[in-house]
């Protein structure tokens, strides 16, 4: 059974991506303002001032319209996997189960139950316990983000299995190793930083808003600063995960980090780059320039890879046609042994059908040593092992503008706060309303860069996503993709035209 | 203390787990049984919106309970879930959509600037009623009809029917069991508003909307029952490991576990009392004594087509693709960790009750909808 149809493929792909972009649409304000909300009701419930508790009503009502179609968009994500990539879902499910199943028991329970009482509560139970379930809502949140990026930081760095060629799967050997990966501890630590610092910019935003309209400005002042400083220490520890990231990145995926890069050729003291625009359609094969124009800031790649300014970081062009100065294998070696691998895979099963025990042996001797390149087998020609460079390499540096942008402003919205003066600063209210939509696409840009980054691959170097579709036609994913794209923009544009009416009509006096 | 037990056995938990949670989905979709019956039991605005709101405190519980069913699916069963998810396509793509117009329904409805509607977000409702109940019996019962799918050495699968799913409708005792939970749903539905809702005409007519559903419940159900104990079942030969078609295999299965037996008959008789005590007597009682005969009857069909050497999704296309609970699992290892992940689930299943007893401390009326300020 092969699936050769590319269109089936792209099909999917573009389901699964449109799916989780609506779905991160919706998830970053419902982790960030679960917590703010969270702090904003500990203050009342300390202070005893009212005006707190109508302030944690308001944004606990915005958080309510949003996590519905959270909840909505991430249904469909986790049975996708089923529904689209079966392939996948058989290969490694044994590994890539557990975390989504640890999910929906330990953590999504945890917040869809209390947050009942959190909605509902306010006057049927105590202002300790209600509290005590608004912050165990922000602690589901938490929990269910770490188990959802354990599974997904297992695609890019696959610790912890093997691979049983009896059943033809990835399978879990050692639970703490995929649980606590260094990749899954930093993916975790960034992306929920990076949500928390969307869910802030919104608050800021829509509490200026207030501000310019001179409206509910007790209110908006008291927003403000949680939503200021919560989201300045956010940016702060978005800043040093993004480092931890990518040196993970850096030794786990350096293809992607090259194409984040814009790293051709590989060098020594190999900079970070400012600003660039790339020269379109050169091969990578092309030694020439591949940049128009470029900015850029010497050593500070390798530094950020392999925290030395001196270090050797290979290139795109090092990674697919090898270097052997470096000690880098070109990408055509790794696909014949993944080739080897492959039909010594197909023997053994032969062989075990056979119950020929001597032939058995031989073959998986022959597969164990040539196992760890069995992906590269899936592989066409070297140059498939390198992603979409211009969507990676935009959107790395787009995101990372954004990032140093939004530090910015929140220290000056800060700074204004101090002195007292941010309501008389019109620009600067302006500035944080218009950058709400920022932070999303700050925050889509990562996933892109995270998700087109890995590419070709579903496993990093073990499963290409080419191999792990279902068996569908691709007419009825074809389908399914319009009437997903359809719901889920009518719902979106519902969620936003909801969202504005609510904070138009601002919180009960 | 999970490490010490054979694959075998850890296999057999896990089925026993799936099957409890299948089981507590089946009773949490009262839910959507009861937005089916939105324009029946509430025939005005003020009514409607309690109906609304009544089960709108509890549609997470259904929601995470079926996003936990799947995970644990997945966990424990990975061909399953490769098998069936990515075959009978379409079959859970239309359930999937139920839940999606579902979750935003409740928020939604009643909010300035929605886009769709009120109207719009409530046929969601009773979209969302309708065909998760109905497509869920579908599937469960395709453990016992079987799909027409095939299985290679690598264990990757491939649905052979062109419809991907849709054919499983054109099975009489599909579709008897599909029509049984949906009926079964709007009983429970129905029970639970005349529970926890203050409004005499809403609990004049649930007790109605009971007796007519359970009827017709009793009747498709039975007719699935027929089907399935007098029908060749789908079993594996312990010593060879091979699947044939074994004459009465399901009764064999009831005969031969008989605590299941038991289990499943005194289901059956608390969900008729409840149905007798709801619909005839009226009472608020009736719900929790049918939830109490809807957890073991849906659990016992999920043993019996599982254990007992059952292929617990039967291939059609080639018997020997046939899934089991022995070659459709996770490896030892996995199988034992989250054997102690579900030790969790008591813990869950508390907080859950806890919750459940203060948001029912006082009946739904006008004045406690006002009183909490949350109003969908």
């Amino acid at each position: 059974m092969s699936i050769s149809d590319i269109s089936l493929v792209d099909w999917s792909r573009a389901q699964f991506a449109l799916t989780s972009i609506y779905h991160w649409l919706f998830v970053p304000l419902t982790l960030g303002l679960s917590f703010i909300m969270a702090i904003m009701e500990s203050i009342y419930v300390k202070t005893g001032n009212e005006e707190w508790r109508k302030t944690t009503k308001f944004w606990m009502k915005l958080f309510g319209i949003n996590f519905a179609i959270g909840a909505a968009t991430g249904i469909i994500l986790e049975f996708e996997f089923g529904t689209n990539w079966s392939n996948y879902s058989w290969i490694v499910g044994d590994v890539f189960g557990a975390p989504l199943a640890i999910e929906g028991i330990l953590a999504f329970f945890l917040e869809s139950t209390f947050i009942v009482l959190m909605f509902f509560g306010w006057n049927k139970v105590g202002k300790k316990t209600h509290l005590l379930s608004t912050w165990l809502v922000t602690i589901g949140s938490i929990l269910s983000s770490w188990w959802i990026l354990v599974a997904n930081a297992w695609m890019n760095d696959p610790v912890g299995m093997q691979f049983n060629p009896d059943t033809a799967r990835c399978e879990m050997v050692n639970f703490w190793q995929v649980a606590f990966s260094p990749f899954a501890i930093h993916k975790f630590w960034h992306t929920i930083t990076s949500a928390y610092v969307v869910a802030a910019l919104f608050v800021v935003g829509v509490s200026s808003w207030y501000l310019i309209k001179k409206r509910h400005e007790s209110f908006a002042k008291k927003s403000i600063l949680v939503g200021a400083i919560f989201g300045f220490v956010a940016t702060m520890l978005v800043t040093v995960s993004g480092d931890t990231s990518t040196f993970q990145v850096a030794h786990k995926q350096p293809v992607k980090l090259a194409a984040m890069e814009g790293l051709f050729i590989g060098k020594t003291r190999a900079p970070i780059i400012a600003l660039a625009v790339l020269r379109p359609n050169v091969p990578i094969s092309d030694t020439v320039n591949h940049f128009i124009f470029k900015m850029e800031m010497p050593g500070m790649l390798s530094k950020l890879g392999y925290r030395d300014k001196n270090a050797f970081v290979p290139g795109i062009y090092d990674l697919v046609y090898g270097n052997q100065y470096q000690g880098i294998e070109p990408v055509f070696k790794r696909m014949e042994r993944g080739t080897i691998a492959m039909i010594a895979l197909n023997k053994y099963k032969e062989a075990k059908e056979d119950n020929d025990t001597s032939e058995m042996r031989l073959s998986l001797a022959e597969f164990r040593t040539n196992y760890p390149d069995l992906g590269y087998a899936y592989l066409d020609k070297p140059e498939d092992v390198v992603p979409n460079i211009p969507i990676t390499f935009y959107s790395f540096h787009l995101m990372v503008g954004l990032g140093f942008y939004f530090v910015i402003l929140l220290l000056v919205i800060l700074f204004f706060l101090w002195r007292k003066t941010l309501i008389k600063r019109k620009l600067i209210l302006w500035l944080a309303v218009l950058t709400i939509p920022l932070g999303y696409i700050a925050t889509e840009l990562g996933w892109i860069v995270a998700e087109v980054g890995r590419q070709p691959w579903a496993i990093q170097d073990l499963l290409t996503v080419s191999k792990a579709t279902s068996h569908l036609s691709t007419l009825s994913v074809q389908i399914t993709f319009i009437l997903f794209a359809i719901l889920f923009t009518v719902l979106f544009l519902a969620d936003i035209r909801i969202l504005l009416k609510q904070i138009k009509n601002g919180p009960k006096e | 203390m999970f490490e010490t037990m054979t694959l075998a056995a850890l296999q057999q938990y896990w089925w026993i787990i799936i099957s409890l949670i299948g089981a507590i989905l089946v009773f949490l979709m009262f839910v959507q049984g009861g937005q089916t019956l939105l324009f029946q039991v509430a025939k005005t605005e003020d009514e409607r919106t309690l109906v609304v709101n009544a089960l709108g405190r509890k549609w997470e519980l259904t929601f995470t309970t079926l996003v936990t069913f799947g995970g644990a699916f997945f966990a424990s069963f990975p061909l399953f879930y490769a098998t069936s998810f990515g075959g009978a396509y379409w079959v859970w793509t239309i359930i999937l959509f139920g839940f999606i117009a579902q979750a935003v329904s409740y928020e939604y409805r009643k909010k300035q600037g929605n886009v769709l509607g009120t109207k719009v977000y409530e046929f969601f409702q009773i979209a969302n009623g309708f065909f998760a109940s109905f497509f869920i019996g579908i599937i469960v019962s395709s453990f016992f009809t079987g799909s027409y799918f095939l299985v290679d050495k690598f264990n990757l699968s491939a649905w052979m029917a062109g419809s991907y799913g849709l054919e499983l409708m054109f099975n009489t005792q599909n579709i008897s069991l599909g029509f049984a939970i949906f009926c079964l749903t709007r009983v429970t539905g129905a029970m639970f508003l005349m529970k926890y809702i203050e409004n005499k005409e809403i609990s004049e007519r649930s007790a109605n909307q009971i007796l007519i559903n359970g009827l017709c419940f009793v009747l498709f159900f039975l007719l699935f029952l027929g089907i399935l104990i007098t029908k060749d079942g789908f079993a594996i030969d312990p010593n060879t490991g091979k699947m044939y078609m074994e004459p009465l295999k399901y009764l064999h299965n009831f005969m031969q576990m008989p605590a299941i037996l038991a289990i499943f008959l005194l289901g059956v008789l608390l969900v008729i009392f409840g149905i007798f005590k709801g619909g005839i007597q009226k009472s608020s009682t009736a719900f929790w004594i049918t939830i109490f005969g809807v957890i073991p009857v849906v659990f016992s069909l999920f043993i019996i087509a599982g254990l007992n050497n059952t292929a617990f999704y039967p291939s059609t296309y080639n018997l020997e693709s046939s899934l089991t609970i022995y070659n459709a699992s996770s490896s030892k290892y996995t199988l034992t960790i989250m054997s102690y992940v579900s030790l969790f689930i008591p813990v869950v299943l508390a907080y859950i009750w806890y919750i459940w007893r203060v948001m029912a401390k006082k009946k739904i009326n006008k004045e406690e909808l006002e009183d909490t300020g949350h109003i969908y």
